[in-house]
């Protein structure tokens, strides 16, 4: 059975570097298939207007397609390019939560993501995604520095 | 409904107008304005709001309830066989999370709330039970419950039938299922009664949904800073709905979209403590409830003047038939219609029974109402109107001395939540007041900017004119709405039997599940 690896990751730098050790990984165990993932925040509590409600369809698209051409795409050409088995997934949710259930639907075992990435005062209350991540994945998180 | 609906408030409005005070200070121009547009209007409204023959029923009550009633008997009692279901998809419990980023459920009904709860829960009530007493609460409760298949009905029809543009965008609401509906169903007329209701949502929109909000603010705001010009409010207001509407600064809307629903947790939270502090009292206020809602414990008209002013209030309030939930609704992008339908008919509970219920039992609980002691009913004012009140409130202040009898400091906190209700119902009926205009006109950014303008336009109108047959128009073309709307629901109601049958026939077989652990 192939080994599968999910990398979240953020449009940061630190996402990069959790794509370089996702690789080694890779290397070293071999015939892996990696995931990336990218998750755009995203909560069904939140308070809208009736027109944000009226164009969400439009603007989950844009959110998508950005999120693909930008991020994911790239990531995913490059690691082709460099033989890898490698496939990408965009999805809206809470970062923590969704990454861990893209994990588990695929069977994943494990996840490699970057440190970071809330800013400071959200960061004090809530913790970061990271953090939760850790906290509550149901597979071994590496949080890449 | 946030505004005080003018059979409710046209006390408290009349008492302002009648004020000498302000009455000299308002220009000859504005005196003008009003007389000109009373005349025109008055027919119109005198229709609307005329009573049955022989009673002082209003006829447009009598046909919501009679509607909401139809419905609950057509579709069984749907409110009660599916209001736990209705909180499952709320929950997100049936939400598929790959259309994760969609309007959720939760999203569409909070939206429809924000539109619906406000001033008519605060203010609203108070009336009713100052002149209906503490029986309208009964009478209420029941048109509330009733209520909440008419809302069923409209959304789940709303959603069905309405446009999604190639852009991704959708437009629906009463227009639309008017239209599409009565073309499917092979009946004629559906388009004339497309263009009435637009027409009448339109003037609703201005009217209720913006001037009579914008007066209301006004007046709280000079209530604590003093008496100044309205205009100055009115033009602070059109530049910040000007700056959400049309210059989409989201940020604005998103804060008070995130307030306002913080304000009336803080109001019902205030309520329950109040209630809580008094709960030997509890037992006693719902027998003044029962004990009113069939004698009348002496209101002036006994038990039917409790009765007219319980209907009255809850669909007033909770806009229940009157085809503007149905608007809101439509936005979700949903597989199931009838999903919708499940989410709004929990709007007319939270809005009615829930917090229309929680001001009624602190008015009544803080003994803001006078009482006989000799004979145990209550004492009407001097004129014979009323129910005399501890210091001669009514309508906002009556509210207000309710809850600033348990907690001094809570009228400051009710001013500030009626100046942000407003502002949220302005934001709301804006795009009802767009969806109906651009029905009307064909979408494009041009002709909404034209809409957008003339809605920040009637804002400082609003604030700043003495409005007492403005708000009279604008309340009978809110309910013009519901008398097209209803109509058209009678003869759409056969679909929505067909998607329940459906719906019901696979969530039972499963086929239909939870996405939820």
């Amino acid at each position: 059975m192939t080994t599968k690896i999910v990398i979240g990751l953020d449009g940061t730098e630190t996402g990069e570097r959790a794509l370089e050790f996702a690789k080694n990984l890779a290397k070293l165990i071999g015939g892996c298939e990696l995931i990336v993932a990218y998750v755009i925040e995203w909560s069904p509590y939140t308070f809208q207007t009736p027109e944000e409600n009226a164009q969400r369809h439009k603007r989950r698209e844009e959110e998508i397609a950005l999120a693909k051409s930008r991020v994911v795409e790239p990531a995913v050409a490059a690691l082709k390019a460099e033989g890898f088995n490698a496939r990408g997934v965009v999805r809206h949710g809470d970062v923590a939560e969704t990454l861990n259930a893209i994990t588990v639907e695929n069977g994943a075992s494990q996840i490699v993501v970057g440190r970071a990435s809330a800013d400071g005062f959200k960061k004090r209350i809530f913790g970061s995604s990271t953090q939760n991540l850790v906290m509550h994945a149901d597979v071994p998180v590496t949080v890449v520095n | 409904m946030k505004s005080i609906k003018s059979l409710g408030l046209a006390g408290a409005v009349a008492a302002l107008l009648a004020n000498p005070a302000l009455a000299q200070e308002a220009p000859g121009l504005d005196e003008k304005i009003n007389q000109t547009f009373a005349e025109l209007t008055g027919p119109f409204v005198s229709f609307i709001f005329a009573p049955l023959p022989g009673t002082s029923f209003p006829w447009i009550v009598m046909w919501l309830v009679v509607a909401a009633s139809v419905f609950t008997l057509y579709f069984a009692f749907v409110q009660m066989r599916f209001f736990g279901h209705a909180i499952s998809l709320v929950k997100g419990d049936y939400s598929d999370p790959n259309d994760a980023g969609e309007v959720s459920h939760f999203q569409a009904l909070a939206t429809a709330l924000s539109g619906t709860v406000g001033l008519g829960n605060i203010a609203g009530v108070a009336v009713a039970i100052g002149i209906g007493g503490p029986g309208a609460t009964f009478w209420m409760i029941l048109a509330g419950l009733l209520g909440m298949a008419s809302k069923f009905t409209e959304c789940t029809l709303g959603v069905k039938y309405r446009n999604e543009y190639e852009d991704g965008t959708v437009s629906g609401g009463p227009m639309y299922y008017m239209s599409k509906g009565f073309a499917e169903l092979g009946l004629p007329g559906g388009k004339i009664l497309a263009v009435l209701f637009s027409i009448f949502c339109i003037l609703g929109a201005l009217g209720g949904g913006n001037m009579f909000q914008a007066n209301q603010a006004h007046q709280q705001i000079a209530g604590i800073v003093g008496d100044y010009p309205g205009w100055i409010t009115g033009l602070v207001f059109a530049t910040v709905v000007f700056m959400v509407i049309v210059g989409g600064l989201k940020s604005i809307a998103r804060v008070t979209e995130k307030v306002v629903p913080f304000m009336g947790i803080l109001y019902v939270a205030a309520a329950l403590v109040i209630i809580i502090m008094n709960a030997d009292m509890i037992g006693w206020a719902f027998g003044q409830i029962f004990a009113g809602a069939f004698t009348g414990l002496g209101v002036a008209g006994g038990m039917v003047g409790a009765l007219i002013q319980g209907f009255k209030r809850a669909a007033f309030s909770n806009e229940a038939g009157v085809g503007s939930a149905a608007i809101a609704h439509s936005a979700v992008r949903t597989k199931e219609p009838i999903t919708e339908g499940f989410v709004s008919l929990l709007e007319p509970f939270i809005d009615t029974v829930v917090i229309c219920t929680m001001t009624a039992l602190v008015i009544i609980i803080t003994q803001q109402l006078v009482i006989d002691p000799a004979t145990g009913l209550y004492m009407l004012n001097e004129e014979g109107t009323a129910i005399a009140t501890v210091d001669g409130n009514s309508g906002v202040s009556l509210t207000s001395a309710a809850f600033g009898s348990a907690f001094s400091w809570f009228p400051y906190i009710l001013a500030i939540a009626v100046i942000l209700f407003a502002f949220s119902t302005m934001i709301s009926w804006s795009y009802y007041g767009l969806k109906a205009w651009t029905y009307l006109f064909g979408e494009g950014h041009t002709k909404e900017l034209v809409f957008k303008i003339i809605f920040c336009v009637f804002v400082v109108i609003g604030a700043a004119a003495n409005l007492g047959p403005v708000i009279d128009f604008s309340d009978a073309a809110i309910f013009a709405m519901a008398v097209v709307n209803v109509f058209a629901l009678y003869f759409l109601m056969k679909v929505v039997r067909q998607e329940l049958a459906s719906y019901s026939a696979r969530l039972k077989s499963g086929e239909i599940r939870k996405f939820a652990d």
